[in-house]
């Protein structure tokens, strides 16, 4: 029997490799002359105002700048999800860095690899990021993340905290904050949304002994790209989240995604700092502390929490998220 | 020159030989050997590879997948439930046409706990749509690994070369290594790279209904496209080492066998003495072993086994309440399915969770069927050595009266 040779009019190889064999069925931005483009090029089908397309291309941006400065460059490995799903799909693709998916759970394993083969072939200008959601982060990839960051790997993970299981239809993770309703935690009962607390994913990181941890938030850009820069001068295994709104799991206008980040920075409950060599550091002062209720109104997935007249229960439950923010405050010391 | 070697160190030896430039692994019993004896190459300075010691196979199964597709040769190994947690991985490894080498030291799945041989494992992942080939000794182990890296870069698909765990692994052996220098010239440096700032590509995107028949059409291909590659990579190897090069098949003393007894793995030695046995006393009686399992060699086998009276199937693995149990039979008989007239296609199971199959055991098997006993139905498994005892439930040492514990006479 010979090789056959296949009769498609795509290379099924090639496909999922994506050699794009149509240069016109790329989207592809109108970019200055001389000007670098960016890793994440628009055309995709992320959701407008879609929070995580935004603090991709900032945070990837910030930190090839870095690598192109030190003569060098960035590959990208993607966990499976709403980033990789919008931005991916073939023949279409809007990556303008070389960018590599494979599996829900295995981002920081696959990074771990591509890192390896790099040290090997004396390639290290090339810098390794590996990014993926919530999800994929803290719960099933959790294994794969802390196996990356003990071996010492030098691979940034990104995670794009949405607070929840976007992609398949908000479902809740782990890293959903307490009160939220999302598909897995419905508003029925006396107590509604969301029952567990927020996983605190960047104090698990830091646990590792990685150099370096960061938290930011989209709503303040010029301090999440000041993070990954920093974080680019660092080797070794490191960590970024950044709070991504998702209007269509939180219920926000897509209009206001910057501004609803904000005030989840502004109330307390997203505090945003540096974990330097395991001490908490460079941490984001609140000038005045809004009440949460400013935060949580911005959102239909806290709804539930301000039914008409009020209620004893959401009285109870705004309080209890009221709390948690201003333990953030004495916790990090926000004031 | 031949040394005496423990299977694993062959294998490490011959992998070493490759030079793979990533090596990641979990351990698991009876792959052990294999890693360990690598560990200590890169300490002698004969291998220069990164070696990951990572949390699961899982992620050594990752690991290899994004160092492929960074261009550097990789390795791993595993066995038995840590080639089930690879899975997935797997799976993805072929879809993205990646060329990973993988030695499988096969084991028993649990429940029950077994750390012994059989088949189950790599039967399965056998639709993961990696290449999946079956060495019988040590020496074929060996020679295996330096042939699976030209298949695999070749073709663009991942291999597994299926080593029999402990039977194989932790056997000694005399094997001639495969020559370092040889290998080199035998496998150029891996060209494929796809992970690359010169040249930034997306891999591993989503197909969408329109565009996922046809590159699961292609990756089919790809691996059918190995029965060509196959024979003509074994007389390569031949050529350059004088040693006997992969083939699809193996026959052993088929010239004028009426019946003829099928087999994966180093089942086949026992096999060959008890076919020398029954030769000896005039039956005429051969062997064909299968060494490459996926791509199946249908044609190979027609021709060889379509106009014979009786072929047995040996499996070492169990589908259970199929209709033949192991899972090799069913794919001989899709195989000869036409023939006219069809030979009788008898099934067996042995050699589960590292029992002993003895020549003996063979031997009764083909007696029986020659003298057409226990035969007459012939579509159900025959399960070889099988000890008609009770198994009693499970009780705990405070529960159990003593004297049915006595009377059980079962380990479990």
């Amino acid at each position: 029997m010979s090789a056959s040779t296949t009769t498609t009019t795509v290379n099924g190889s090639e496909t999922l490799e994506n050699a794009v064999p149509n240069a016109n069925s790329v989207a592809r931005p109108i970019i200055p002359s001389g000007a670098i483009p960016p890793s994440l090029g628009p055309g995709h089908r992320a959701c407008l105002g879609c929070g995580e397309a935004l603090g991709a291309r900032l945070a990837l941006d910030a930190a090839r700048k870095v690598a192109l400065a030190d003569g060098g460059d960035v590959v990208v490995v993607n966990a499976t999800g709403c980033l990789e799903v919008f931005s991916s799909s073939y023949p279409y693709s809007s990556w303008n860095v070389p960018w590599l998916h494979s599996l829900f759970e295995n981002a920081a394993a696959v990074a771990s690899g591509v890192e390896a083969a790099l040290k090997a072939q004396g390639k290290t200008e090339i810098r390794v990021i590996a990014e993926g959601g919530d999800g994929g982060t803290a719960d099933i990839g959790l294994q794969t993340l802390s196996g990356m960051f003990e071996r010492g790997h030098d691979v940034l993970y990104i995670c794009y905290d949405n607070e929840a299981y976007m992609n398949t239809g908000i479902q809740r993770s782990s890293l959903t904050p307490f009160g939220a309703r999302t598909s897995t935690t419905p508003t029925v009962g006396a107590s509604p949304g969301n029952r567990l607390p927020k996983k605190d994913l960047p104090a698990i990181a830091a646990a590792h002994g990685v150099p370096y941890v960061a938290v930011a938030s989209v709503g303040y850009y010029r301090d999440l790209e000041k993070k990954i820069e920093t974080a680019m001068h660092y080797h070794g295994p490191r960590y970024v989240q950044i709070h991504v709104p998702c209007p269509l799991g939180w219920g926000n206008d897509g209009s206001q995604t910057i501004r609803v980040a904000q005030l989840a920075v502004r109330t307390g409950l997203y505090p945003l700092y540096e974990i330097v060599d395991g001490k908490v550091t460079n941490v984001r002062k609140l000038a005045k502390q809004p009440p949460v209720e400013d935060y949580l109104k911005t959102q239909t997935r806290f709804r539930h929490l301000f039914p008409k007249g009020g209620s004893e229960a959401a009285t109870r439950e705004l309080a209890e998220i009221q709390a948690i923010a201003d333990e953030n405050v004495a916790r990090y010391g926000l004031a | 020159m031949k040394q005496l070697l423990e299977g694993s160190q062959a294998i490490a030896r011959a992998v070493a030989a490759c030079q793979p430039q990533v090596v990641s692994a979990y351990p698991i019993t009876p792959q052990t050997h294999i890693v360990e004896g690598l560990a200590e190459l890169r300490e002698a300075g004969l291998l220069s590879a990164e070696c990951l010691n990572v949390e699961s196979e899982f992620a050594a199964a990752s690991v290899v997948l994004g160092a492929t597709a960074t261009g550097s040769r990789a390795y791993t190994a595993t066995s038995s439930q840590g080639l089930l947690l690879m899975t997935e991985v797997l799976y993805n490894i072929a879809g993205l046409r990646l060329p990973v080498v993988m030695t499988c030291a096969n084991r028993a799945i649990s429940a029950p706990l077994s750390i012994w041989n059989d088949h189950q494992d790599v039967m399965s992942v056998r639709d993961c749509g990696w290449i999946l080939l079956f060495a019988s000794n040590n020496q074929e182990a060996a020679d295996l690994q330096p042939q699976a890296y030209r298949l695999a870069e070749e073709l663009r698909v991942p291999v597994m070369v299926n080593v029999d765990g402990f039977v194989l692994t932790h056997a000694f052996e005399p094997v001639e290594l495969p020559d370092p220098d040889l290998v080199r010239r035998f496998l150029p440096p891996p060209k494929l790279r796809l992970l690359d700032p010169e040249q930034p590509r997306s891999i591993g995107m989503m197909a969408e209904p329109h565009l996922f028949l046809e590159t699961r059409y292609d990756q089919h291909q790809a691996v059918t496209a190995a029965l060509a590659a196959i024979p003509r990579i074994g007389e390569e190897f031949t050529a350059a080492f004088g040693r006997p090069g992969i083939n699809l098949v193996r026959p052993y003393r088929l010239d004028d066998a009426t019946t003829v007894v099928v087999s994966l793995g180093s089942i086949s030695g026992t096999i060959h003495e008890a076919i020398d046995e029954l030769r000896t006393s005039g039956q005429p009686v051969g062997a064909l072993e299968i060494q490459t399992f996926r791509p199946f060699p249908s044609d190979e086998l027609r021709l060889l086994l379509g106009s014979r009276k009786n072929v047995v199937v040996l499996d070492k693995s169990l589908n259970p309440g199929s209709v033949d149990g192991g899972v090799l039979a069913p794919e001989i008989k899709a195989a000869l399915y036409g023939c006219s007239p069809a030979p009788r296609i008898v099934s067996g199971v042995l050699g589960l969770g590292g029992r002993d199959v003895t020549v003996q055991d063979i031997r009764r098997v083909i007696v029986d069927v020659l003298s057409d006993k226990s035969v007459d139905q012939p579509s159900s498994p025959r399960f070889i050595g099988l000890k008609r005892i009770a198994l009693n439930p499970v009780q705990t040492a405070s529960t159990a009266p003593p004297k049915a514990r006595e009377e059980s006479g079962v380990t479990r």
